[in-house]
Parts: structure tokens; C-alpha cells; sequence
């Protein structure tokens, strides 16, 4: 998909996932609505291998939702890109869905580790790609991760074993959008400076604008070329982005819209 | 038909009675705490408002540590405050503490015995939508397991708020447990707690249900419906899982030659285990096990789920049917030998 389309599709994207949310009414609004612009460029923009028809095709590459609070936007992404019908999004959170309220492994074609418990993620995709960095396959393991995440002391234990094994085929997302459920990161903990920190854990340090696919795009080519190193793009995004009252507003990390909202929310989205 | 002596919330079979989640008893408890206890102190791991510290947080700024992501280091950290002299009450979900951390509370604050004060919010199946990972259905059984800790699941707001002040009382390490949604205030500020003291909420002699946390209300409400069909039930809230009452728990047993355990937690190493670990030991009775099949949760709303996975007022009816026609097979067969 060329820019315009990719941007008509992060729209499209964050419109299912307002509705999907009002109608399970509970959930996770703002993350999600922050890496809209992350998802459809990894699943709509020609950077990641994989087949929806064939979730367990071996020369996938892994995308690896570390921070799996945001699944909804993992859910309507792979719901998009065909590996189920969009009529499942409606089941969001009900007894016997297939979209658990944190991704699962064993319900979810597409989903490649049940996670929900933050800093676990990470570690699975440094054994991924340690696994086939001994195998000498080319697949790519894309691990996404939220800021306030990188509090897990065990992040950092996984970002080690990445340097140590140089772990090249490891592309961390961070989605820097400096808040979590209690406020500002850096009023909460202490991440700063993060690119430092990075660069400290031998790690390829490179920042852009999460939500501008086209520097995005840019940005995620630089990452994935292999040099001998993990690479980790802290990308910068807005809680909430698109939809004017939500944005960069930490009460809407775990809320949905009600009705009312979603309306709003929808008409400015161009949703109805 | 309640125990007088227990003076219960008077409308608790009615429509009207009062829901509440047990979390909010402990935020009061921990303001009242602050207020008389400067020692007391609160640690809290990016969930203020849901494990209802932010109280604290407004009246003693200064006492109270937003730590961010990191349970083990949280446990670590209040370890260390509690060896300085304070009473730190960590606040964060069942799931990662105990979840989390457990080697950290293992050493630092059992082998240790560290008087910190851990309190798992958001326990069992009740959590509801967020699913298997926020739902925390082994908190028990890995607490219990270690000596010296003290391990209560209460059964409402108020009960939970007596045993956050109890617990700020106690020296050593103890572990609280509360639940996310709203359950049915069966106590009053009346009924009598005590750590480690069980309490006979309802009399009888065909089978004791021994019951913490949410399933109490489910098993007075089992009770009085079973009383309809002439079987009598005793109720115990058995709010201490550890250490356990024995002294009431055998004496339930003896008395009625039954029991069932109900809990909201896996079948296996919490109150059930406890429960029938003692009385092997003492006065071995049949028992059956409501609780968590061997089984992880899934998103649906807390009734629903607490119905499918057995932890109702429903399957404890099934669950007493069953257990005491055990008893009469087993007087049956005495008797032939
Ligand atoms: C181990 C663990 N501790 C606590 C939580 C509860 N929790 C879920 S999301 C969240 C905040 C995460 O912040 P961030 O990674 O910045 O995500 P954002 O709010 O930006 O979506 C917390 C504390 C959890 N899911 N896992
Ligand atoms: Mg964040």
C-alpha cells in the first residue's frame, strides 16, 4: 500500500477499534489508539512476512505483542489483514470469544505469545530470535512494548541477553508515549534518557514519530537492516491519537468510550 | 437461622443488601492506619486507584512511594523500609504479587520474616473481562507454603478493612487478598474478627461448608436454601487460610461428618488443601472441593464465570447433595463390616 492508502487504513483501523471497544465495554482505549499508525504500517505496509491464510507458516516473522494490554488494536490489525472475520472484533471480552481481554496464544490466529503480565513479551522474543539466529533463518522477530513496560526490571534482563547475543534479527518498538496508568513515566519512575540507556545495552538506538507512517516506515527500514546488534526504535506517539479528547490523556489507558463518546469519537474520525 | 453472635448485616438475604468490592475496605483501613500509625507506609506498582490507595496517597503524601512496573523490586524495597522501622503495605494485583515475585518473598520477606504487608488486589476469576492473566487463581496456595506468613482472604469491605488494621498490628510478614468486583457486605462492624479465628456464621449438623472470600455469601446463600429441604448446613468463614483454625475446623468436622470448601481459587493448594490436610490428620471426613478446576480463566463478566467454572451458591448445593450421600455410603458400609 503507497502512504495515502496505508493512512486511509490506520483510520479505518481506529474506527473498528472505537466500535469494537464501545460495544465490549471494557478494554484498553488509549494505547491502542497510539500505535494505530505502528500496526497498519507492520501489517498493511509490505515491512513484515507473514500469511494470514497460513498463521503458522514457518518463514513468518514474529510480531510479538509484549505490552498485551493493546491487543485491541493488535485484534482489529489482524482482523484487517484477514486472518479472521471482522465479525469476531464484536465478541471482544465475551464468555467464549476468540479475543481474549489479553492476547492468547491458543484463541487468536496471528497472536505469537499469550501476554498481559508486562515485561514477559521481550523475553520470548529474544528466545525467538536467538532460536533462529542458531538455526541461520532470516525471519525477523518485532517485539512491541509499552514505556511504562521498560519498568520491569526483567526487560532489561532480555535486552542483555539480545546484546550478548547479537541478536540482529530483534527489532524493539517502544511506544514512547510517556504516560501509564498512573500518570507521566517520568513523574512514576525514572526512564530517562532512554536512547542512553539503550545505547548503553549495545543496542541500535533510533527515534521517530509513531505516528507518521511515512517516518515511521522509514525508520523501521533503517532498524531491520542487521549490523550485529538488536535494534530499538523508541517511537513517539500519542495516547489517544485521532480522536481529540482522548489524546495524551492517561485516563484513557484502560477505559472504552460509552456511547456518547463513541459517537463523538467516530464522527471524527469520519467513522459516521 | 445466622448466628446471633456473629451480627451480620441484617438484610443479607434481601435485594437491598449492600455490594461492595472488599478492595475498598482496604483503602479505608489504610487511611485510618496513616491517621494513627506514622510508621505505616504505602508502596504502590502503577495502580493507585484500582487497589484504592490513592486515599492515602491525598492524606500522607509523604509516606506513600509510587514505584512504577517492578513487583520484585517492590517487595525488595518494602523489605528494606520495613528493616528501618515502618509497616509498608505494597499494593498491586494478586497476579504479580504474589505472582511476580515470589522468590523476592520468599527470601526477603519470609526467610527474612520482614513485617511487610503484601496485599494482592484483583484475585480470582471475578476480575471478569481482562481475562486468564489478570485473573489469579494460585496466590493462596503460593503463600501458604511459606512458614511464618500469615494469609487472609476476606470476605467483604468491612471484614477486609478489620484485617488490614489487624494486619498492620501483627509482626512478620502477611498477605491479603481482595477481589476487583462488587460482592454482598455480609458482615457489620459488629461481627467479632480475629486473625486466625474462624467464625461460625450459621449452625447445623449435616455438612460444614468452610468458606473465604466471596464465597461465603454464596455458601450462607446455599445454606438457607439447602434448610428449605430439611439439610442443615454449618457455615464457617474460614477468612485465615493460614494459620488455619483447627480447633474449629475439627470441631465442624466431628460435628457434621462432612465438609465442603469453597473457595475462589484452584482446587488445588489453597483453603480446599488446608482444609484437608488438617483433617487427615485429625478427623479425617468426606470433603468435596469448590474452587478452580485445574483450569486457567478466560474473559466473560464475574457471574457468568464464577457459574461456568462451579464457585456458586448453585454448585455448592450439587456440592453438598454429593458429599453427603458419601457420608451415608460410608456409615453404610461401616455398618455391613
Ligand atoms: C507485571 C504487570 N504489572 C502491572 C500490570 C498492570 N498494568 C497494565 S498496563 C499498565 C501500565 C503500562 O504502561 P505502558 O507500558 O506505558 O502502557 P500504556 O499505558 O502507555 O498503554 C500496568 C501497570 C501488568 N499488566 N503487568
Ligand atoms: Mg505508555
Amino acid at each position: 500500500m503507497d502512504i495515502q492508502n496505508l493512512k486511509h487504513k490506520a483510520t479505518e483501523l481506529r474506527i473498528d477499534l472505537i466500535k469494537m471497544l464501545e460495544k465490549a465495554g471494557s478494554g484498553h482505549t488509549g494505547g491502542p489508539l497510539g500505535m494505530a499508525d505502528i500496526f497498519t504500517a507492520l501489517y498493511f505496509g509490505g515491512l513484515v512476512k507473514y500469511d494470514a491464510k497460513n498463521p503458522k507458516w514457518e518463514e513468518r516473522d514474529r510480531i510479538v505483542l509484549s505490552n498485551g494490554h493493546i491487543c485491541p488494536i493488535l485484534y482489529v490489525a489482524l482482523a484487517h489483514a484477514d486472518f479472521f472475520p471482522k465479525e469476531a472484533l464484536s465478541t471482544l471480552r465475551q464468555l467464549g470469544t476468540m479475543l481474549q481481554g489479553h492476547p492468547h496464544r491458543l484463541d487468536t490466529p496471528g497472536v505469537e505469545i499469550s501476554s498481559g503480565s508486562l515485561g514477559q513479551g521481550i523475553s520470548a522474543a529474544a528466545g525467538m530470535a536467538l532460536g533462529f539466529k542458531s538455526d541461520k533463518k532470516p525471519n525477523k522477530v518485532i517485539c512491541l512494548m509499552g514505556d511504562g513496560e521498560l519498568e520491569e526490571g526483567s526487560c532489561w534482563e532480555a535486552f542483555m541477553t539480545a546484546s550478548r547475543y547479537k541478536l540482529d534479527n530483534l527489532i524493539v518498538i517502544v511506544d514512547r508515549n510517556y504516560l501509564q496508568i498512573d500518570g507521566h513515566t517520568e513523574d512514576v519512575s525514572c526512564l530517562e534518557d532512554l536512547d542512553k540507556r539503550f545505547e548503553a545495552f549495545q543496542f541500535n538506538v533510533f527515534r521517530c514519530d509513531g505516528n507518521n507512517m511515512e517516518e515511521f516506515i522509514k525508520t523501521f527500514e533503517k532498524a531491520s537492516k542487521p549490523n550485529g546488534k538488536p535494534s530499538v526504535i523508541l517511537a513517539r506517539t500519542f495516547m489517544g491519537q485521532g480522536v481529540s479528547f482522548m489524546k495524551d490523556d492517561h485516563s484513557w489507558h484502560g477505559k472504552p468510550p460509552n456511547k456518547q463518546e463513541a459517537e463523538l469519537a467516530l464522527k471524527e474520525l469520519g467513522g459516521i | 437461622m445466622v448466628n446471633e453472635a456473629m451480627k451480620l448485616a441484617e438484610n443479607l438475604f434481601n435485594n437491598d443488601v449492600k455490594m461492595t468490592p472488599t478492595r475498598d475496605g482496604y483503602g479505608e483501613a489504610l487511611v485510618e492506619l496513616g491517621e494513627s500509625n506514622p510508621n505505616v507506609v504505602v508502596l504502590s506498582g502503577d495502580l493507585t486507584e484500582s487497589t484504592r490507595t490513592e486515599g492515602f496517597k491525598h492524606k500522607f503524601p509523604d509516606r506513600f512511594y509510587e514505584m512504577g512496573i517492578c513487583e520484585q523490586n517492590m517487595v525488595g524495597v518494602a523489605c528494606g523500609l520495613s528493616m528501618v522501622g515502618k509497616i509498608p503495605f505494597v499494593a498491586t494485583y494478586a497476579a504479580f504479587v504474589p505472582g511476580r515475585a515470589f522468590d523476592q518473598i520468599r527470601i526477603s520477606a519470609g526467610y527474612n520474616r520482614s513485617n511487610v504487608k503484601l496485599s494482592g488486589a484483583h484475585a480470582g476469576i471475578s476480575v471478569g473481562p481482562d481475562g486468564a492473566t489478570h485473573q489469579m487463581m494460585e496466590d493462596i496456595a503460593l503463600m501458604r507454603t511459606l512458614p511464618g506468613m500469615t494469609v487472609i482472604a476476606p470476605c467483604d469491605r468491612e471484614e477486609t478493612r478489620k484485617a488490614t488494621i489487624e494486619a498492620a498490628n501483627l509482626e512478620g510478614p502477611v498477605y491479603l487478598r481482595f477481589g476487583r468486583d462488587k460482592v454482598p457486605e455480609v458482615t457489620t462492624k459488629e461481627t467479632p474478627f480475629k486473625i486466625g479465628k474462624a467464625n461460625i456464621l450459621m449452625d447445623g449438623s449435616d455438612v460444614a461448608i468452610i468458606a473465604n472470600g466471596p464465597l461465603v455469601y454464596e455458601a450462607l446463600d446455599a445454606a438457607k436454601t439447602l434448610r428449605r429441604n430439611g439439610v442443615y448446613c454449618m457455615v464457617v468463614n474460614m477468612h485465615t487460610v493460614k494459620p488455619l483454625d483447627v480447633t474449629t475446623l475439627v470441631y465442624a468436622a466431628r460435628k457434621c461428618g462432612a465438609v465442603i470448601t469453597a473457595e475462589e481459587h484452584q482446587i488445588t493448594g489453597g483453603l480446599g488443601g488446608a482444609v484437608a490436610e488438617t483433617l487427615a490428620r485429625n478427623n479425617p471426613v468426606p470433603q468435596e472441593f469448590i474452587g478452580m478446576p485445574d483450569s486457567y480463566g478466560e474473559s466473560g463478566k464475574p457471574r457468568e464465570l464464577m457459574e461456568k467454572y462451579g464457585m456458586s451458591s448453585t454448585a455448592i448445593i450439587e456440592a453438598v447433595k454429593k458429599v453427603i450421600a458419601r457420608k451415608a455410603s460410608g456409615r453404610i458400609f461401616a455398618g455391613v463390616l
